[in-house]
């Protein structure tokens, strides 16, 4: 049983132009421990999922179909005060932006004493104590000191960390990190990402690390689900997806970065770019800009197939693994 | 690219031309720059707190190639892009063009030069009007600096350029919201290559991008740079771009240069401990788990910078040397400039 499981998750945005579907039957599961990415560019429905597992759509977004299993409950059915228990506690989110996050008017230890107070029954002492421990798991140095900090006196790197010492105050059974180092620099990258590797392995979280970077999710998730106008078009082992991958739009990612081709050469592009979701042409969303779009792949929605050792939505995905599509 | 041409209904630039330039001579040299900003401060206070953004950089950017600038925020190689530019003025040094010194230059004898140097910028969003159509966009740089051209002369010339990056030459009539983020930066390059430049400054022009787009726009900078042999200065933090675009790379640290290298001896053979550093960082595709660079601190305050070597204090080789005097640039047997006592003395 995983610790996460959603199943079929429909999010719709009735407009005036019409109702907009930003997730279509999207699947996927996370078990304790576990480290899934989420991958996809702007618009592909990402961040929209992340904020449907936690109840955040903002109106008129909201879930149609599907639920969203999590440690035995329908998170997609549960009322708000029920909703508000989880989200914070068992789940916890952290964002690309930090100061989003953290309230500029408030020492550190302010909010960390608050957040763990309005989620456990425990004294001021206690909390403090809890909070200066996690400030020292996340590596801020001179914890005690920190406490008394506002947040504009910390660097970016340093305001992360904060953040995900504050994600961990509960001790939550599942993290969502929505693009937690794409506004930081590689070196604070690398140090945040392993950082957050090493605490998922020693307090057994599982992570959802929803980003657009394949790089990053190669070398820090074990699972991988790639999201393409909101539908899933490729998931698997994080290993064999980027190995291996099956689906145009994934082989298109992979050759697109420039750090893995031949220097000077041109870059493998993919023409054109992602449909608004006003506009999502019929039958497979990406045909237009694929290499390999047949006919058939302009009528019906191909459906996700198990090919090989992972799950692709292709009608061609046969042909391509065979090599034989032109 | 086919069909482009530079024949360009744009004329020769008028005014002042540099003296017939050595060929080998850089065309855009940077030397002993500094920039400091002032803070203002109390008028009481002995010293008024200064932001040393840029101290005492030296490099030269060659005709024809892809000169690439990195480093992590703060390091100042935006700054260092916009003096070059003449969008800031520097506190001591000079920026020579073509032979040419233009650091502090007035405006009127400037104007040559703004035509010879075009910049791109990061955010297509904020780039182009959105009040003005494409085609008004783009036709104003060519009114500005010609404005003898005819109305039929900028039209087939506006359309040139659009179809030289890629783009519709009927999308002129549209404003920018009707683009995507790479359209739009596409339109930013048309808005460049308007009046011919031969130094096109790129100040992250694909970090707003998403993945596929980027190739798309690098793609674009590529073939314009050949078929108009264009010079750039491309700034950028994503060492894994450069490494596919750049000639030469220059690394850059707390307002100094740490190393310069051409692009393929930089990525095999990194001197500086700063440089090794931060390409151990780059995420890449792989089933190997991301580590910790190993770099321990933080990036110090500008207004006060540590003495000696500006990253002794976070450097695995540093020792009393590195605290106590400031490395200079010197040359190896490969011509790869490395600022740093350790890789000079042969420690580490």
């Amino acid at each position: 049983m995983p610790l996460l499981d959603v199943r079929d998750l429909r999010v719709e945005f009735p407009t005036r132009h019409g109702v907009l579907t930003a997730l279509h039957d999207v699947s996927f599961s996370v078990d304790k421990g576990e480290r899934l990415g989420i991958v996809g560019e702007s618009g592909a429905g990402k961040s929209v999922a992340a904020f449907a597992i936690l109840n955040l759509l903002s109106r008129p977004g909201r879930i149609t179909g599907g639920r969203i299993l999590f440690e035995d409950r329908d998170l997609a059915t549960l009322s708000r005060a029920d909703m508000r228990a989880i989200r914070g506690d068992r789940i916890s989110m952290i964002f690309q932006d930090p100061m989003m996050t953290l309230n500029p008017v408030l020492t550190i230890g302010t909010q960390m004493v608050e957040t763990l107070k309005a989620h456990r029954d425990i004294s001021d002492a206690e909390a403090r104590r809890i909070a200066i421990q996690r400030l020292g798991e996340v590596k801020i140095p001179s914890p005690e000191k920190r406490m008394a900090s506002y947040p504009h006196e910390l660097s970016g790197g340093m305001r992360q960390r904060v953040v995900i010492a504050i994600a961990l105050l509960t001790e939550p059974a599942l993290i969502i990190a929505d693009e937690p180092t794409t506004a930081l620099d590689v070196t604070i990258q690398a140090e945040i990402m392993s950082l957050m590797l090493d605490l998922c392995r020693t307090h057994g979280v599982g992570l959802i690390l929803i980003t657009h970077d394949l790089a990053v999710v190669s070398q820090v998730t074990q699972r991988v689900v790639v999201l393409y106008a909101g539908r899933v078009v490729e998931s698997g082992q994080t290993a064999r997806v980027v190995q291996n991958p099956v689906h145009p739009y994934t082989r298109g990612l992979l050759s697109a970065l420039p750090g893995e081709g031949e220097p000077g050469a041109r870059l493998n592009q993919i023409r054109g770019s992602m449909p608004p979701l006003t506009a999502i042409p019929p039958g497979c969303a990406f045909h237009p800009r694929c290499d390999y779009a047949e006919e058939r792949c302009r009528v019906g929605v191909p459906p996700l197939d198990v090919i090989e050792d992972h799950n692709v939505r292709c009608t061609r995905a046969r042909e391509l693994i065979r090599g034989v599509a032109a | 690219m086919s069909g482009h041409t530079q024949t360009a209904a744009a004329p020769a630039a008028s005014g002042t031309t540099a003296p017939a330039a050595v060929a080998d001579r850089p065309l855009v040299e940077v030397d002993g720059l500094i920039k400091h900003f002032d803070l203002g401060g109390h008028f009481l206070q002995r010293e008024r707190p200064t932001v040393k953004a840029i101290n005492d950089v030296s490099l030269g950017i060659r005709r024809g190639e892809a000169f690439c600038l990195v480093g992590e925020s703060g390091c100042g190689k935006s700054t260092l892009a916009r003096i070059v530019m003449g969008l800031l003025d520097p506190t001591g040094g000079a920026i020579r063009f073509d032979g040419t010194r233009i650091d502090g230059l007035k405006h009127t004898a400037r104007k040559p030069f703004h035509r010879r140097m075009q910049m791109i910028f990061q955010n297509p969003y904020a780039s182009l009007n959105p009040r003005r159509t494409v085609q008004k966009t783009l036709e104003e740089p060519l009114r500005f600096h010609f404005p003898n051209l005819s109305d039929a002369d900028v039209k087939t010339k506006v359309e040139q350029v659009m179809v030289s990056v890629g783009n519709d030459p009927s999308w002129g009539t549209r404003y920018p919201h009707e683009f995507s983020g790479g359209q739009r930066q596409r339109i930013s390059i048309a808005r460049a290559l308007m009046v011919d430049p031969d130094f096109v400054v790129a100040d992250e022009p694909i970090s707003a991008l998403d993945v596929s787009i980027q190739a798309q726009v690098l793609n674009v900078m590529m073939d314009t740079q050949e078929a108009r042999d264009l010079t750039y200065l491309f700034i950028t933090h994503d060492l894994s771009v450069v490494r596919h675009f750049g000639t030469r790379v220059g690394v850059m640290y707390l307002g100094t240069l740490c190393e310069l290298a051409d692009t393929a001896t930089l990525f095999e053979n990194p001197r500086h401990p700063y440089t090794r550093i931060l390409l151990s960082a780059i995420p890449r595709i792989s089933t190997e788990e991301m580590k910790p660079p190993g770099l321990p601190g933080e990036v110090p305050s500008a207004m006060n910078l540590p003495s000696g070597c500006v990253f002794h204090d976070r450097c695995p080789l540093a020792n009393a040397r590195c605290s106590a005097e400031v490395p200079r640039a010197q040359c190896q047997a490969d011509g790869t400039l490395v600022a740093c006592h350790a890789v000079e003395e042969g420690r580490g």
